[in-house]
């Protein structure tokens, strides 16, 4: 596919290149421990949430920094959405949640800088995220509440003969949770990155490129709000999961 | 998987030019890497979130709306402590007042009862002048009178002597006296 296109001429597409993994030092190959482009990314996510919410907090200013005032914003909103979500026995799972919130947003964020990687675009990733929060509230469900947690299939106030296909139904939605939840972000993240780089091909044609650019920027735009909607929209889904994990009950 | 990567660049996921073969999110042979790169980075920033940033952030919010409700308990108080002062002050003012009344009123009934009694002075003094004049009056046009009869007593003597006749006194005295009352 690409080979042909190469001798068309100038008309170059390779929408998914951006997300090859290379090893950083040498052409190697991936090893699981090798430091590649996704190590690069995700140390420089890490560094920007230390550069926030640890330096931007270190001044424990009552009348706050800018930098300050950033991440007591989004310690707020990521404080209240748990509280109201999973109620008060939710809050003492909340650095977890806020531990997904901050990589999803700060990795989602910094994969729009141009010629950067971005790890949450890659389903490896958003799966070991969904399939953990589903594992660990399975798991917790079970703990906290026993056989009880499996009321979260059984409508009880359902007609009788409807139960037990909604229980079948409710079995299959449960399982698919970590599904949606995985491939929702990485797809929307993936799909936003790859209409950037097609756009970024047709700006190559002169006739087409004010169209091209311009359809960047629009994209560009739309991604700014994808990212922080499928890092909220993660992250919410989350605190509803681990809402039925402590109060299985309908 | 490390032998199948080993030959260049070019292995299960990328072709001889370096593109991407298929879709690099299913490329098997990257998955591990990561994987383990996304825990790595996860624990960190949960350590880095639970152990420094997190605790800070949420003391320094508590100490903030700690402040903020101190504050406001302060300015409530404050705000009481101005009422109740107004309302002394306003009472203070009231009292004042109907002190001041009270003085006038006072002030204005001895000013009253002294000048009844300088007014009964006064008029007792013109009274007493009073009568004293007309004593003077009454003895000046007495003494007027009796002058006014000796003059014309005399004058008549004298108007009696020079028309030639001898007037004894008596006689014109007498008829003087009659004219005068006439």
């Amino acid at each position: 596919m690409a080979t042909e296109e190469h001798s068309e001429g100038g008309l170059v597409f390779h929408p998914l290149d951006q997300f090859i993994v290379k090893p950083l030092f040498g052409d190697g190959p991936v090893h699981w421990y090798t430091p590649t482009n996704v190590t690069l990314w995700m140390a420089i996510a890490l560094l920007a949430i230390a550069a926030v919410f640890v330096l931007g907090s270190r001044g424990r200013a009552v009348v706050p920094t800018r930098l300050q005032s950033i991440g007591e914003l989004i310690y707020g909103f990521i404080y209240k959405m748990v509280e109201d979500v999973t109620g008060k026995d939710g809050v003492k799972y909340f650095p977890y949640i806020m531990t997904l919130f901050l990589f999803i947003l700060f990795s989602n964020y910094l994969a729009l800088i141009p010629m950067s990687y971005s790890p949450t675009s890659m389903i490896a990733v958003t799966a070991v995220l969904g399939f953990g929060v589903f594992i660990a509230v399975t798991i917790l469900g079970f703990v906290k509440n026993g056989p009880a947690f499996l009321g979260l299939f059984w409508m009880s106030d359902a007609p009788a003969i409807l139960r037990p296909i909604i229980a079948i139904i409710e079995v299959i939605s449960y399982f698919v949770r970590p599904v949606s939840h995985s491939i929702r972000l990485a797809g929307n993240i993936m799909a936003g990155h790859a209409v950037l780089k097609v756009f970024a091909g047709f700006a190559a044609l002169t006739l087409v490129s004010p169209l091209a650019i311009f359809g960047i920027v629009a994209i560009y735009g739309l991604e700014i709000l994808v990212c922080g909607i499928q890092a909220y929209v993660f992250t919410i889904l989350t605190c509803v999961y681990l809402k039925d994990a402590l109060h299985p009950a309908h | 998987m490390a032998t199948e990567t080993h030959d260049a660049v070019a292995g299960t996921c990328v072709d001889a030019g370096g593109s991407a073969l298929g879709m690099p999110q299913l490329c098997a042979d990257w998955m591990p890497n990561q994987i383990f790169w996304l825990v790595i980075t996860l624990i960190a920033i949960y350590l880095l979130m639970s152990r420094i940033a997190l605790p800070r952030i949420g003391a320094v919010l508590a100490e903030r709306s700690g402040t903020i409700t101190n504050d406001i308990a302060a300015a409530e108080d404050l705000k009481n402590k101005a009422a109740e002062a107004e309302a002394a002050y306003d009472q203070a003012l009231l009292d004042a007042r109907s002190e001041a009344q009270k003085i006038v009123a006072a002030a204005k009934a001895e000013i009253q009862a002294e000048l009844d009694v300088e007014l009964q002075k006064a008029d007792a003094q013109i009274a007493a002048k009073t009568a004293e004049s007309e004593a003077a009056i009454a003895e000046i046009r007495a003494g007027a009178i009796k002058s006014v009869t000796d003059v014309a007593k005399d004058t008549a003597k004298e108007l009696v002597a020079a028309m030639g006749g001898t007037a004894d006194a008596k006689t014109i005295t007498a008829a003087v006296t009659a004219r005068m009352k006439g």
